[in-house]
Parts: structure tokens; sequence; C-alpha cells
């Protein structure tokens, strides 16, 4: 189940898109999630769907793959959209079966909202799909930069979101482990009732808490024994690259923004 | 040759406020030559990760004085000293900082403003040293413990220190990972002249040692060649220490009326005396 997850997960490529810049990908995303609200006829739904669709031919990730891994979502979206047909009752009526009366607008509605949402789910779906966590993390960085002068921790936020995606892996093994030891001692948290399985979680948890304060001191030491001391003075050894594809994607971007609002309605 | 260590009275105790507390270090002192390789083995709780602490400034001693390089080490220039030295700990999980192995091993050169161009080299020649260089994307949870070690090395390396120090780095690493790490640092030493303090329970590894110390309770209970260290025999096993396996062999040869040199510590040594025993007579 968790393999067929899309939610989070980079899938390492070479392509136009895997190729951006973390910081454009992140600029873009956020203009486009902004754009998105400019949509309101059906021809600029259709330029967003469309460049949307582009966006994901841009990057070769299979769009099966996609929307098989986004299927909560799209269960979702399918639910908004029933939920439109049915209870707006505006415009002609379309379609009558019994008490079932779907009206134009709802039906239009209905369209609209899903192809919103559809489009928000994907595009931000594609930026974590072609940038690696710690791609993200220092695009952010350098983004928020300009907030150091508001006394804002911007490296030591980038810092614990970087040892936060390192340490996933180590303590998702650890966990595994520690459950497999409880289960030797005959813990069982697959049954009983609601309260017996809370109580059975105990100690799993105790034992996960303790190994990663555990890790957390050796891993202060470690630092602070490397030079670590804030991030006054330091270098950067990943280093962030801007070129012609950055300034591509967004005048592009910024093509379709201004495509959207002469064709808003 | 010129004194790169030297601990003079050294006196610790995680508990200063508690009058009778028990000092984890207690009034030890010895010196280090650039170049030399110095094992410290002790029981558990004797105080050897005290003692790395102090010689590294993450611990202050209350009475006594760490000399690194020449000057006595304080507040104001421990920074300065900590850039000339590296460590690596027994955890080979909770020292990995970086989400690859290339950006482990520049952890250490972003830290001290290392200018980028600079790092990459090192980063590669580092990794090099230790025959990791084709590891540079690997994240580390798709490395072996012996591998996650070599890159802490390296990460150490990478600011080429005079002094390296392990505290227990290969203990929790199968003999195979064990015996990479240790081929490694021989090597390194022999190439680089790199000083190297290694605390360890492996007694293998301290025979490999120019000198050994051993702490009994916080103090320093014997100092000296392997040869010399581990001669004491009865003594040490009184501390709860082991002797080396080819040691034990010979004493358990000797009961059985196969005499052997005393002071035989390596296996090879001890092959040797045993295929020769009868051309020898
Ligand atoms: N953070 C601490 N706070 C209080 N006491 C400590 C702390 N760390 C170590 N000690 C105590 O100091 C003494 C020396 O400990 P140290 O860790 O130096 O021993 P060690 O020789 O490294 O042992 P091991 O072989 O188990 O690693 C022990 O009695 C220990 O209980
Ligand atoms: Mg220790």
């Amino acid at each position: 189940m968790m393999e067929k997850m899309v939610f989070g997960r980079y899938i390492p490529g070479d392509s136009f898109v895997h190729r951006l810049d973390p910081r454009s990908k992140l600029i873009f995303v956020f203009i486009f999630i902004a754009a998105v609200f400019l949509a309101n006829s059906t021809v600029s739904y259709a330029l967003l769907l469309a460049f949307t669709l582009m966006s994901i031919f841009a990057s070769k990730v299979r769009i099966g793959f996609l929307i098989g891994g986004l299927k909560p979502v799209m269960f979702l979206i399918a639910f908004t959209f029933l939920l439109h047909i049915f209870f707006t009752k505006e415009g002609d009526l379309l379609f009558e079966l019994g008490f079932l009366k779907i009206y134009e607008e709802g039906l239009r509605q209905g369209i609209y909202i899903s192809v919103r949402f559809l489009v928000l789910v994907l595009m931000t779906s594609l930026l974590t799909l072609t940038t690696s966590p710690i791609s993200i993390t220092d695009g952010l960085e350098v983004l928020l930069n300009p907030l150091k002068k508001v006394k804002f921790p911007v490296h030591e936020l980038a810092l614990m979101m970087s040892i936060s995606l390192r340490f996933i892996p180590t303590l998702m093994d650890e966990t595994d482990k520690i459950l497999k030891a409880q289960l030797a001692r005959g813990s069982d948290i697959s049954s009983g009732t609601m309260k017996e399985r809370i109580q059975a979680v105990v100690p799993l948890l105790v034992p996960l808490f303790v190994s990663a304060f555990k890790r957390a001191e050796d891993l202060a030491v470690a630092m602070e024994v490397r030079g670590y001391r804030g991030g006054e003075g330091r270098t950067r050894y990943r280093q962030l690259k801007w070129d012609w594809r950055d300034t591509t994607a967004l005048l592009i971007l910024l093509a379709v923004i201004v495509a959207l609002w002469f064709l808003r309605g | 040759m010129e004194r790169i260590l030297s601990l003079q009275d050294v006196r610790f105790t995680y508990t200063p406020d508690d009058a009778d507390g028990r000092h984890a270090v207690d009034g030890v002192s010895f010196d280090m030559q650039a170049g030399e390789w110095i094992a410290v083995v002790g029981h558990n709780g004797s105080g050897k990760s005290t003692l790395a602490r102090l010689m590294i400034g993450l611990l202050f001693p209350q009475e006594g004085t760490v000399g690194l390089f020449g000057d006595t080490l304080t507040e104001d220039n421990l920074w300065e000293k900590r850039s000339q030295m590296g460590m690596v700990f027994q955890n080979p999980d909770n020292q990995f900082v970086g989400a690859t192995v290339q950006d482990d091993v520049a952890f250490a050169l972003e830290n001290n403003g290392i200018p980028f161009e600079e790092m990459t080299l090192r980063v590669r020649d580092a990794l090099r040293q230790v025959k990791m260089d084709t590891f540079l994307d690997h994240e580390p949870q798709h490395l072996s413990g012996g591998q996650k070690q070599r890159v802490a090395i390296a990460g150490a390396l990478a600011l080429r220190p005079r002094l390296l120090i392990l505290d227990e780095a290969t203990s929790m690493l199968d003999p195979q990972g064990r015996e990479e790490v240790i081929r490694v640092i021989l090597e390194l030493r022999e190439k680089t002249g790199l000083s190297v303090i290694s605390i360890t329970h492996d007694l293998e590894e301290a025979l490999l040692a120019d000198r050994v110390v051993v702490m009994n309770g916080g103090r320093k209970f014997a100092e000296g060649t392997p040869q010399e260290v581990f001669l004491k025999g009865e003594s040490l096993t009184a501390l709860g220490l082991d002797l080396p396996f080819a040691m034990r062999l010979s004493a358990l040869l000797g009961e059985q009326g196969i005499g052997t040199e005393p002071g035989t510590m390596t296996e090879r040594k001890l092959v040797e005396q045993l295929w020769t025993l009868r051309s020898n007579r």
C-alpha cells in the first residue's frame, strides 16, 4: 500500500522538470496555486487543465501512476462533484430520473470545482515527485532567507527539516524492530478492543521515544565536534543553480496567467 | 617530535555539587607525540569516553589542564583547536548528519566556512581515502555499519585533522566491518602520519597501537607499549579486562607443557612459534 502512495514521494529522474532549480519550482507552484483562482469560465478551466497536463508531460511522470497514487484524493474530488450536481438547483433542468434532478449550473459548478481541485493536487504532487525533500528544504531556506532580518530562524528550521528527513527511515526501522521485539513478548496490537489496542501501543512508543532522545543527544554531540555552531559563517555544499530552464518555466507560467486573465468570463 | 596532546593531572566529575561525588576522570596525565597511535582500554565506566570528551572540549576539567598542539585548551580557542581534530563515535547511525554520503562528509567543511570549490575537492579526496568514493550519493539507510563508519571517518578527515579520536568506533560493527575500518586507519596513518587515539574494547585493535593506556575507575592504571602492558597479565584480568587471544592461548598451551615465548601477542607470531617448535630443538 505504501508503495503506491504518491504524496510526499520523490521519484528521481532527469526530465526538464526534474532539472529545474527547487526555488523556481517552489515559486512556480505558489504562483500557480494563486492563479488557479483566476479561472472562472469554461475556457479558462480548460486552459488550466491543459497546462497541468503539459507540465506532467514535461516531467515524464506517468499519468496513470499519478492518478493511481492519488486515489483517495480522486474519491474526494468525485464526492464534491456529486455534491454539486445533486444540490445546486440553478439553471436549466438537464436530466430527471424520479427524485434525481440535475441542473445545468450544478453540472458546471461540479466540473469547475473538480478541475480546480484536480490541478491543485496534480501540480503540488508534481513538485514533490520531481524534487527530493532535501532540495525542497534547500530551496525553502534560500527563499525564506530575507526573513532572517526579522529574526526568523530560517537556517535552524531548514536544518531541523533536513535532519528529520534523514532520520525518518532510521526511526521506521527502529519502530519495526521494537514492534517485532514486543510481538515476541506476546504483545498484540492488531486485535482486541480499542482500549486494549491503545494500551498495547504504549510499550511501542516508550522505547521509541527513549531511543529517539538518545539519538538526538548523540547527534548533537557529533555535530558540535564537527564544528557546528549555528548558521553564522557557514558555507553551503549543496549549490542551487538558476539557469535558462527556470526562467523559461516562470515565463511560461506568466504567459498562462495573462491568458487566464483575458479568458475570464 | 612535536607534542600534540598533553593531559596534566586532569580531574573531572559529572556531579561537582556532590561533595563525595566520584570522579569520572581522576588525575590522569599523559602526553602524545605527533604521528602516534594510542589505544585506551578499560572496563565499562572506567572513564574512557569522558577522557575523550575532555580532549575535544565537550567537557572541561575541574582540575588540571588539557594541552592541544602546544596550547592549553580554553573556551576561547576551542573551535580553532576542534577544527584540527576529528572524532568518530560508536553508533554509526547517530552521527550521520547529511542526507547523502557527500553531504555528510561536507558537514564539517560547511561549518568551518570552507569555500565551495575547495569543498568538492576535499569531499572526494576524503572519500577516496576511506574507499567510499563510489558512494557519493548514497543515503545512510542503504549503507552497512562499516561503510557508515568509514564515511564518518571521511567526514573527520575532510578537515585534514592532525588528531583523530575514535570512541569505540568499531564496537558496533561485525568482524568484517571492523576490519575494513581498522585497515583504513592503518593505511591513513602510514600515508599521512595522522595521530590516532582509539578507545576500544577490542584487544587485537589495541595491539596495533604504539602505546596502550589502561584506565581503571577514572585513573590511569598502566601505560606503555602493548607488549609492556599486556605482560601484566593477571593484574589486567583482575580489572575485568581480557587478554589478547594469542596470549590466552599461549598460556593454555603452557599448561599443556607446550612452551611458547612469553609475550606472544599476535596470532601470527604464535603460529610462527608453533610451527618452528620442533625445528628449534
Ligand atoms: N552524562 C553523564 N552524567 C553523569 N555521569 C556520567 C555521564 N556520562 C558518564 N557518566 C559516569 O562517568 C563514569 C565514566 O563514564 P564513561 O562513559 O567515561 O566510561 P567509559 O569508560 O567510556 O565506559 P564504556 O566502556 O561503557 O563506554 C561512569 O561512572 C558513568 O556512570
Ligand atoms: Mg564509552
